[in-house]
């Protein structure tokens, strides 16, 4: 998939921006920049993590998911809630109401995301046990990390491992019980994933590793969350459906996905710049003796997804509350689990994404970075983003490329001001007595300069 | 033949910016588009030499050369050189403190991790003058 037509869930809204350096400053991957007063994301370069989201104070970032409505596009609807919805409600300690209320709002099913987790982990702990993975084996569960990878580690796509997230595993495998059980053919079905991530509807309108999602829709969990607590509040018909383990639960928090591949030497990361420093880590083999890495883009993981609505830390200490009340406490093995490393396999490469590269042969490359190093050093290195790049850095980066100017950075636009100030009033001084041709005498200053 | 040159100091010693040299190595060959198997190799060879430099000696340089047809990574240092060169290319041989081991590092993998990733490597050392390695990757 060509970088640059990637759908994107992360959004401006033009008229809220004010043109301020905070999203610019917290971006992962350097994708935005400022021009006239406004915002403008890199396309190519945006990771959908919701960075800017959060840190927005105008909310003039946001994340776009699809309205409730989009499951009347199908006849047959299943939902599929994140683990991490569990956590989202005050006082409601049972993930059984929550699941009813699902039911109660018109979905036909529901299918746990969770419960679907525990098949990934299975696929994962005997692809890691009976094949020769370069270590450490990187999870494939962030879309975030995996965006981030392609575009900054390209090195390290060997050791994501190419089995599907467990939303896209839900989705399969919810829409084929759904079919076989009621007798209805599979196009009829929509599995709506219900979600604390944006990145998540990005990778189901693009998806990653396979042709075409299986997901029919992704609802942002704050679009439903008032609906679901008064619903979840009401008389509950006991549920009829396999439930999700405390394994599979476990999955919202860190940590929960390498618990849970049950290797010895596992490794969790959360919040995207401590993502960035492992995966840095990694790439100079400091790492070549664990066997599975958790990364997360998001502080608390799926708990502290942008379209959550519970703070992320809250919301991971009432996850253990919902362990305690969730009766499996291991994983109910059926005959999914056989052949789920086949099954849920990736079926297409998963590419470098060369957006942040120089372009040209590679002696054209080889002048523009040493350009770029030439004029890094010339600015002033505060990286206060008044110029509308990130960094001096970026900004180099953003001459070279023809996309900004010298004078964008204000300390050099304040210095070249000061120079033509100085030469504008030696020149007043100079030319003081030929104003109206009386010159007197010769300026010898002038007449040098004319003979240059 | 256009070429990038940049020599960076290291001081002996100073674990906080351990890493720093072999990161900008490695940003700017990705940003050029090294091939990731090759610039995975300089920065495991770059890493090594410079935490070598930060443990071991009494402080240095690495000098830095790409072309379109190589990356050239030389490291000099003031000292204190190494007594026996053969030992210190046998894997997990180290003279590493108890002190640095505790931070993750002295497995003795460091000059042969060096090696095994150069496509050519060399290693000059004279006790009491310093130790010269270069390393070439090709591209």
């Amino acid at each position: 998939m060509d970088a640059a037509t990637l759908y994107h869930s992360v959004r401006l809204e033009q008229d809220k921006c004010k043109g301020c350096t905070n999203c610019l400053k917290r971006c992962p991957t350097e994708a935005i920049r400022i021009r006239n007063n406004r915002a403008t994301i890199i396309r190519q370069n945006c990771i959908d993590c919701g960075e800017c989201v959060r840190v927005c104070q105008n909310h003039a970032k946001v994340a776009v998911t699809d309205p409730v409505s989009v499951i009347d596009k199908f006849e047959y609807k299943i939902a599929l809630p994140a683990p991490a919805l569990y956590a989202q409600f005050p006082q409601i300690h049972n993930a059984a109401q929550i699941i009813a209320a699902l039911y109660k709002m018109g979905f036909d099913d529901v299918f746990e995301v969770a419960r679907a987790a525990e098949v990934v982990t299975y696929a994962i702990s005997r692809t890691l046990i009976n094949e020769d993975r370069p270590r450490p084996v990187i999870s494939s569960a962030c879309p975030a990390v995996l965006r981030l990878i392609q575009q900054k580690y390209p090195s390290l796509l060997d050791n994501v491992i190419d089995i599907v997230s467990p939303m896209e595993a839900a989705a399969r495998i919810g829409k084929e019980e759904f079919a076989k059980k009621h007798g209805v053919p599979i196009e009829k079905i929509g599995a709506f994933f219900i979600s604390p991530c944006a990145a998540k509807y990005s990778v189901v309108k693009n998806p990653i590793g396979m042709e075409k999602s299986n997901v029919d829709g992704v609802i942002a969990i704050r679009d439903i969350f008032t609906q679901l607590q008064s619903l979840a509040k009401g008389e509950m018909t006991p549920l009829d459906i396999e439930r999700a383990s405390t394994v599979g639960i476990r999955w919202a928090i860190p940590t929960g996905e390498s618990e849970a591949v049950g290797m010895r030497h596992t490794l969790c990361v959360d919040g995207i710049e401590n993502v960035k420093h492992a995966l840095e880590q990694i790439e100079d083999s400091r790492f070549d003796r664990l066997d599975f890495v958790e990364l997360l883009a998001c502080t608390n993981g799926c708990l502290g997804g942008p379209l959550t609505v519970e703070n992320g830390f809250v919301a991971k200490s009432r996850i253990n509350a919902i362990l305690r009340h969730t009766v499996d406490k291991q994983i109910q093995k059926t005959e999914i689990f056989d052949k789920a490393h086949q099954k849920f396999r990736m079926t297409e490469e998963v590419e470098p994404n060369e957006a942040l590269q120089l372009t040209g042969t590679m002696a054209e490359r080889l002048e523009k970075a040493a350009r770029i190093e030439e004029i890094e050093a010339s600015l002033p290195g505060l990286d206060c983003g008044s110029c509308g790049s990130p960094s001096c850095r970026a900004l180099a980066m953003d001459i070279v490329n023809g996309y900004a100017h010298e004078m964008n950075c204000i300390f050099k636009l304040n210095e070249r001001i000061s120079t033509l100030a100085g030469e504008m009033v030696a020149l007043g001084a100079s030319t003081r007595f030929s104003v109206g041709g009386n010159r007197e005498e010769p300026n010898e200053k002038l007449d040098n300069h004319a003979g240059k | 033949m256009m070429t990038i040159k940049e020599t960076f100091p290291v001081t002996a010693g100073d674990m906080t910016c351990a890493g720093d040299v072999s990161a900008r190595i490695k940003r700017q060959m990705k940003q050029v588009g090294v091939p990731a198997a090759v610039m995975r190799r300089v920065s495991v060879g770059t890493y090594e030499a410079e935490i070598n430099l930060v443990i071991h000696s009494l402080g240095g340089q690495i000098d830095y050369e790409m072309t379109e047809e190589k990356i050239t990574i030389r490291v000099v240092d003031n000292g204190p050189g190494i007594p026996d060169l053969k030992k210190a290319m046998t894997e997990g041989w180290s003279t590493a403190s108890n002190e640095v081991r505790n931070m993750g590092f002295g497995a003795g993998m460091g000059l042969p991790n060096m090696k095994r990733n150069a496509d050519e490597f060399q290693i000059e050392s004279t006790v009491g003058v310093g130790t010269d390695i270069t390393m070439v990757f090709n591209i």
